[in-house]
């Protein structure tokens, strides 16, 4: 490939390729301040389908060790999201160490704080103002389970805020470094927050988790106690490699729901939801 | 005769996770189902040593001969069960 990017997050390497310069730069900028790996686990390419395509309406596709078969191109534009889009799909499909939980997870005193929900239940725009608070952002998209010791490790890859998201973060941590605004993407307005530094300087620091959220937007402030069996079924469905990794995930999840409370939580907007997580967090 | 698979259990409020190592699968399970499982054990009985030892075993009173084989047909339908 043309250009090359590789990135650690957390303890998972990746290595970018691109037939562009835009979207490599753009990766250099943003994760100017995460270390490189020793050895990717994950490829991503990203490459203009047909020569002619490298210069006329550019479109990005995205290829890999794993793939989506209908994953269509994006307009060179979005090239930022193409290959935060590849190496989220490489981590989906790939990863085997750990299990992984469609979540996003925070730290404080040396605990975690898993939230899991789906698209648009918040996840992303709840991680990032906690950690405007003094958590410390663990990741807004996978929380990384090791079977073999039930600690938490982090994957702050860059932050994905969506819509009206977007204007929240901005609003709270208005000092922070941001990706450019990508309008009109597939999945609506995106831009990316970088993790600040405290973020990435303790990313290689597993810790034990000690709450599991399922948030949900929209609704009167409320808060419920999720019994072991919906949480077991709720994560299995969170993960995108449960099946894969066989009885290790078994015994991670098993062991993850018998040991941590969980709660799921109604909220009518964000202040509202921090508040019930800070009071739910004080009253472990 | 019938044996119950190689399995790992945890139990859960009032579910069972069951994975099923030769599949994969994992399976929830409400009670009997873990009873069953348990009693069996992977040596196996017949139906009438494990009617039997069920009934000596947990509070099954409402629990008759057409349900244990009802239950058991199911457990030998999702794998979890092998008849020999």
């Amino acid at each position: 490939m043309r250009h090359a990017f590789s990135v650690r997050i957390g303890p998972v390497g990746f290595r970018i390729g691109s037939d562009w310069r835009a979207p490599v730069a753009q990766l250099e900028t943003l994760y100017a301040d995460y270390p490189k790996p020793e050895i990717p686990d994950f490829t991503v390419r990203l490459f203009a389908a047909r020569p002619w395509r490298r210069f006329v309406r550019p479109s990005v596709t995205i290829e890999g060790d794993f793939v989506l078969p209908d994953a269509a191109p994006l307009p060179l534009a979005q090239g930022l999201l193409a290959a935060e889009m590849g190496m989220n799909l490489q981590m989906a499909l790939g990863q085997r160490r750990f299990l992984l939980l469609h979540a996003s997870a925070v730290e404080r005193d040396g605990r975690a704080l898993l939230m899991a929900g789906v698209s648009g239940a918040g996840k992303s725009t709840l991680a990032a103002l906690l950690s405007a608070r003094g958590w410390r952002l663990m990741g807004d998209e996978f929380a990384l389970v090791d079977p073999a010791t039930g600690l938490v490790h982090a994957f702050p890859r860059l932050v994905s805020l969506k819509n009206t998201a977007i204007g929240v973060v901005e609003a709270a941590l208005p000092n922070a470094r941001y990706g450019p605004l990508m309008a009109g993407t597939p999945k609506g307005d995106i831009r990316h927050l970088v993790p600040d530094a405290a973020a990435v300087a303790a990313m290689n620091e597993p810790v034990p988790p000690a709450l599991i959220l399922f948030p949900s937007y929209g609704f009167e402030a409320e808060s419920r106690a999720v019994p072991e069996s919906e949480v077991f079924v709720r994560l299995t469905q969170a993960s995108t490699n449960y099946v894969a990794i066989g009885e290790r995930g078994f015994d991670a999840l098993t062991r993850l729901v018998k040991t941590v409370p969980a709660r799921a939580i109604d909220y009518p907007d964000t202040e509202s939801a921090i508040a019930q997580v800070e009071a739910l967090w004080a009253a472990l | 005769m019938a044996r119950a698979e190689s399995l790992r259990i945890v139990h859960l409020d009032a579910f069972t996770a069951i994975y099923h190592r030769a599949s994969g699968i994992t399976h929830l399970l409400a009670s009997p189902a873990p009873e069953i499982l348990a009693t069996l054990g992977e040596a196996g009985l017949s139906r009438a040593d494990l009617a039997a030892k069920l009934a000596a075993q947990y509070d099954m009173a409402d629990f008759d001969a057409a349900a244990l084989a009802e239950r058991l047909d199911e457990l030998v339908v999702s794998g979890l069960v092998a008849t020999a």
